[in-house]
């Protein structure tokens, strides 16, 4: 693999992030408010009741924070930019940390397959 | 409650195919998160083994699209929205493995800190948003630009668009299949309706996923999973040799 790799990656990480970050903040206030696929068929066939009135998820401590995609006590201009932020930021961090953990737990094993591969 | 009345005119509904608590039984929850849970694991085990430390950041950067992008619910004819799920995204761009580890970290963060798909049904929804996308949609991806030409960019989006259309419309049909065993809905109108809904959601799919896919492919074909510079690591080497 070619030195010149990582800082083109970098670029594509910083412009990859950059693009969910303005699209999280920038674009989501504009979102359809239409039903959507499930919503709107739960309503057509009359079942949408039967969702939880007392989700487990109104327990933790997250929803004192967002309801869901609006920060709370924050003008209603900024709710969903903001929590779009915090969302995109938390995706990114988790699953770049899942990826780390898994991966550099592998790296002796990497080299175990291209040895391997090499004997073939 | 008086709170929710006063919420109800400018309520985002913001679900999609995501299940809310409440519309699934509970053997076909647990069965559900059996099947999800099974599959990260495999992943994880997958990507240990398989992929590079170059794989890590995109993994961040797809997790981090997916997220945002599902925030914009795009109208479709007839007064309804959908959104992209982004399964069949984060395959053609990770592979299975590192892809349906990054859509089952979406989900939980939508459901955990934003109330988005109920966390008792969470399983069902890592199943049918994202691992139908991240293996069925990726493995239909694969088939079709090994049948169409592997190396041309007609094959590369003929398959994306068909593989990212028909994720949703699987999705779809398995969350009505989840919801009539449930006793929720009669199984008959459930899939009728569903799979109306999400033939048209399904093209938006299929649109934003070429999109993305074919700017990649341009700037960064390097970077598409099973490009000539990660194939020593990739599931694809052997599909060549053999």
């Amino acid at each position: 693999m070619s030195n010149k790799l990582p800082s083109r990656n970098l670029a594509f990480i910083i412009s990859g992030l950059g693009v969910a970050l303005l699209i999280a903040v920038f674009v989501s206030p504009f979102a359809s408010s239409d039903p959507d696929g499930l919503d709107r068929v739960s309503q057509d066939l009359k079942f949408e009741h039967k969702a939880s009135e007392d989700a487990p998820a109104q327990k933790l401590p997250f929803a004192n924070i967002f309801d869901e995609y609006a920060l709370k006590g924050v003008p209603e201009a900024v709710a969903t930019p903001m929590a779009g932020l915090v969302g995109t930021l938390a995706t990114f961090g988790l699953a770049y940390g899942i990826g780390k953990l898994a991966i550099k737990k592998s790296s002796s094993s990497i080299d175990h397959n291209i040895s391997s591969h090499q004997e073939e | 409650m008086s709170f929710s009345s006063s919420l109800f005119w400018n309520w985002q509904p913001s679900l999609a195919l995501h299940i809310p608590d409440g519309f699934l039984s509970l053997p076909i929850s647990l069965i559900t998160w059996v099947i999800a849970i099974a599959l990260i694991i495999v992943s994880l085990k997958q990507v240990e083994a398989k992929y590079q430390e170059r794989t890590v950041p995109i993994m961040g950067v797809c997790a981090a699209f997916i997220f945002a992008a599902q925030m914009i619910n795009f109208p479709i004819p007839g007064g309804t929205s959908g959104h992209l799920l982004g399964g069949t995204l984060a395959g053609i761009l990770l592979g299975p493995w590192a892809a349906a580890l990054v859509v089952s970290v979406v989900f939980i963060v939508q459901a955990v800190i934003f109330q988005d798909g109920g966390i008792t049904v969470l399983g069902a929804n890592i199943v049918n948003m994202g691992l139908i996308g991240t293996f069925g949609g990726y493995y239909i991806y694969r088939a079709i630009r090994s049948t169409i030409g592997r190396d041309s960019w007609r094959g590369m989006a003929i398959a994306t668009a068909v593989s990212a259309w028909a994720s949703v419309f699987i999705a779809s049909i398995l969350t009505a299949l989840q919801l009539a065993l449930s006793g929720t809905v009669p199984l008959n109108v459930a899939i009728s309706a569903m799979a109306f809904w999400h033939l048209l959601i399904g093209i938006g799919e299929a649109l934003i996923t070429l999109a993305v896919v074919s700017f990649i492919w341009r700037t960064r074909p390097d970077l598409l999973y099973g490009s000539a510079n990660n194939r020593k690591v990739s599931d694809s080497r052997p599909l060549i040799q053999r």
